[in-house]
């Protein structure tokens, strides 16, 4: 951020008399804003689409009343929730209780600041991406385990407790599955990851296709993640016909919102991890975004990077409407039993043939024997 | 499955499901005792719902008492109103003309149709994939125009009469009759193909709330509770009424298809095959309907003679039996209903002792109960 907005001071002469750090903080701030505006457009979106294939999906039209084919609904959507009165329940924790949506909306929407969009689409290329990632939704499970206990709901408590108890299990797989794809690259770096993807294999650059390790991974992250973030089979915190809706059963209004708007956000963050790690992130097959003018390179990189995560989070969908949900004891078995011990099996996997093979992936090798 | 909860004893916590819970199918309470997610008693706390369906029958005539079967069990109105009127023809003696049976056998078996996808569809909704529940609503939609067309009305019939049925079967309701079951029986596949097999659905379901079959008989299961069981009986067979003797049918029963006989899966399975054995009833029925009236001659002022008379009909919910004392005059004397929700209430307690939270919604489902029939 320092280094932009020395180049901005340099490049316009009407900056010159400020000093750095407050450029800095404007430029921090006017990221911050993008970011969150692009995030809540894509929740808006995301919803919209959500109910729209959940229409297609279960023999129904979906939302159809508010604008042009429903397309406005969103937007209705979200007047009404602020709208709504906010209730604090008599016997609830008030400080806890309003703490806890924050906590989640905060874990959810942080780690979009090191989501590649493009190749100069990124607020910060921290070189600790993957793990910071990590690090940040987590903030998730806090908010949840409060919002269930400072509710003094029984049903909120037992949402709460399922969801600590699957976030901190599907995070181990979550973190072991994503390794594979910071070893091919050497790096943490998000853009990094994705830059280690492109070149001209096309497709088979993308570490999904280096070796049947990383193949594999991809499969077990996706899973994973899918428990990771409450999504259907997984979606027990907020079972509905079990707890009547979890952890948010006693919120309402905007701060319901916030806990449902992060779950679109974990849902994008989900595709986009998926996206940069396994399938190119924005990469455009054969051809190289860089060399493009720095807004047209970007513009393409951006499309191809949003097309691959919204087929991700289209995916998720679709499986959110296929399956049904596992139970608690199941859950954990999944975790502990299969999924941990197999993601780390695979990523021993990776690393022997990144050893044996000297980080060279099936595609590569293939490639070398046709010169 | 049964949970070890003695190696970390913690406090137990009593948990208030219900009346307001989206899985107790209306306004069931059940007091769990639980000590985390593990259910160590949960006591089912009935009449929420209680009209004095039985006592209304008292003060009414016998005709007037048709429209409150429909209230008995809304989701097979058809199956109550008929069982109405053959108890009532039972206690005054009175012949049925056979085109009146066969329509009233069409009508039954068409709502026992929507009537077991409604449970098939609430239970997979019950158990997280809301898809299937859509699925069977856009089928059962189709049976409701079949009645709309029939007696006007998509959800309490009131179609059956004392000595024979309302109206005749218009023209073409037979054919859509046909068209609907051409369309409905590849649907049953699809169900099983989408949902029943379902390795995460079976998970949930197979060897869970196991009721061995002494125990169903002896708790008094009737229906498709009865039959998932395994145990092989269904009045339509072993006590035949109406025109159902003529029929070719075979009673499902509950074979430990993905685990114990008697489980969540059979009893789910069992409405699932029980389809398809009402689309051959409805297929051979409407093959076979004779021409003829479809009321019999019942005086206006409809009083049978004094005496009693008990009824038992095959309700898609099980028994429901019709005791009727008549004591000469325009309204009964006693009336008393059993339903076969409210029996399968009974081993509720039992069989969901050491179950987790989880497992509760999938018994609540898989007893397929309804509200109205347990609290009348």
């Amino acid at each position: 951020m320092e280094a932009l907005a020395r180049s901005l001071m340099n490049a316009v002469p009407l900056l010159a008399g400020v000093p750095l750090w407050a450029v800095t903080l404007l430029l921090i701030v006017a990221a911050a804003v993008v970011i969150l505006v692009f995030a809540l457009t894509f929740e808006g979106v995301g919803s919209l689409v959500l109910r729209k294939v959940a229409g297609d999906i279960q023999a129904r039209i979906g939302p159809n009343r508010v604008g042009p084919n429903g397309i406005l609904q969103f937007l209705a959507d979200g007047v009404k929730l602020v709208l709504k009165e906010d209730i604090i329940p008599a016997n609830a924790d008030r400080l806890l209780f309003k703490l806890a949506p924050y906590f989640v909306f905060v874990g959810s929407f942080a780690a979009f600041v090191v989501v590649p969009f493009g190749v100069g689409l990124i607020a910060a290329d921290l070189n600790i991406g993957i793990y910071y990632v990590m690090a940040v939704t987590s903030l998730v499970v806090v908010g949840v385990l409060l919002a269930g206990w400072a509710s003094n709901n029984k049903w909120a408590l037992l949402g709460g407790m399922r969801a600590a108890a699957q976030i901190v299990s599907y995070e181990i797989p979550v973190g072991m599955a994503l390794i594979p794809a910071v070893l091919v690259a050497g790096s943490l770096s998000l853009q990094d990851i994705v830059r280690s993807q492109g070149g001209l294999l096309g497709i088979f650059g993308w570490n999904l296709f280096h070796n049947p390790f990383s193949f594999f991974s991809f499969f077990l992250y996706f899973t994973a993640a899918q428990a990771e973030t409450n999504q259907t089979p997984f979606d027990l915190p907020e079972a509905e016909s079990e707890l009547v809706s979890g952890y948010n059963v006693e919120y309402s209004g905007i701060r319901f919102g916030l806990f449902f708007l992060a779950e679109f956000g974990d849902m994008f963050i989900v595709a986009a991890l998926a996206t940069a790690c396994f399938l190119g992130g924005w990469n455009v097959p054969f051809f190289h975004a860089a060399t493009l003018p720095w807004i047209w390179g970007n513009l393409l990189s951006l499309g191809v990077f949003l097309a691959k995560a919204f087929t991700m989070v289209l995916i998720m969908m679709w499986v959110r409407w296929t399956l049904p949900r596992l139970r608690v004891d199941q859950l954990m078995r999944m975790a502990w039993k299969y999924l941990v011990p197999l993601t780390f099996i695979n990523l021993l996997g990776v690393s022997l043939w990144l050893l044996v093979f000297k980080g060279k992936g099936i595609p590569a090798m293939i490639a070398s024997l046709f010169g | 499955m049964t949970v070890r909860t003695d190696a970390l004893p913690t406090q137990e916590m009593t948990i208030n499901m219900g009346p307001q819970h989206p899985s107790t199918h209306g306004v069931l309470r059940v007091i769990l005792t639980t000590d985390g997610e593990v259910v160590t008693r949960a006591v089912p706390d009935v009449g929420y719902l209680h009209r004095g369906l039985e006592k209304i029958g008292e003060r009414v005539t016998y005709a007037q008492f048709m429209p409150f079967t429909d209230r008995l069990d809304y989701l097979a109105a058809m199956n109550c109103n008929c069982a109405w009127a053959w108890a009532v023809e039972k206690l005054a003696k009175i012949e049925v003309p056979e085109r009146a049976e066969y329509l009233r056998v069409i009508v039954c078996e068409l709502n026992r149709i929507s009537s077991h996808l409604i449970a098939f569809g609430s239970y997979t909704a019950d158990m997280g994939a809301f898809t299937p529940f859509l699925y069977a609503i856009r089928e059962r939609e189709r049976v409701n125009d079949l009645f709309e067309m029939l007696c006007g009305n998509r959800l309490t019939y009131n179609y059956a009469r004392v000595g024979g049925v309302s109206g005749d079967a218009p023209p073409g309701f037979l054919e859509k009759t046909k068209e609907f079951l051409d369309y409905f029986e590849p649907k049953l596949d699809e169900y099983n193909n989408l949902i029943s097999y379902n390795k995460i659905f079976v998970h949930r379901l197979a060897n869970v709330a196991v009721i061995p079959a002494e125990e169903a008989v002896a708790y008094g299961l009737t229906g498709p509770n009865l039959r998932g069981s395994g145990v092989p009986f269904d009045l339509r067979k072993d006590e035949p009424y109406s025109v159902y003797p003529k029929f070719d049918f075979k009673v499902c029963v509950g074979t430990g298809e993905r685990g114990t006989p008697g489980d969540c899966f059979d009893r789910y399975m069992v409405r699932i095959n029980e389809m398809r054995e009402s689309v051959r009833i409805v297929r051979q029925a409407v093959a076979r309907i004779p021409d003829g009236p479809v009321m019999a001659k019942v005086p206006r002022l409809f009083k049978p003679p004094a005496g009693e008379a008990y009824f038992r009909s095959e309700c898609p919910r099980g028994e429901t039996g019709i005791y009727l004392i008549s004591d000469g005059s325009v309204n009964p004397f006693r009336l008393k209903i059993r339903t076969g929700s409210f029996v399968a209430m009974n081993i509720f307690e039992k069989v969901t002792r050491g179950l987790m939270i989880a497992d509760i919604v999938a018994v609540i489902g898989s007893l397929d109960i309804i509200l109205p029939e347990i609290d009348r």
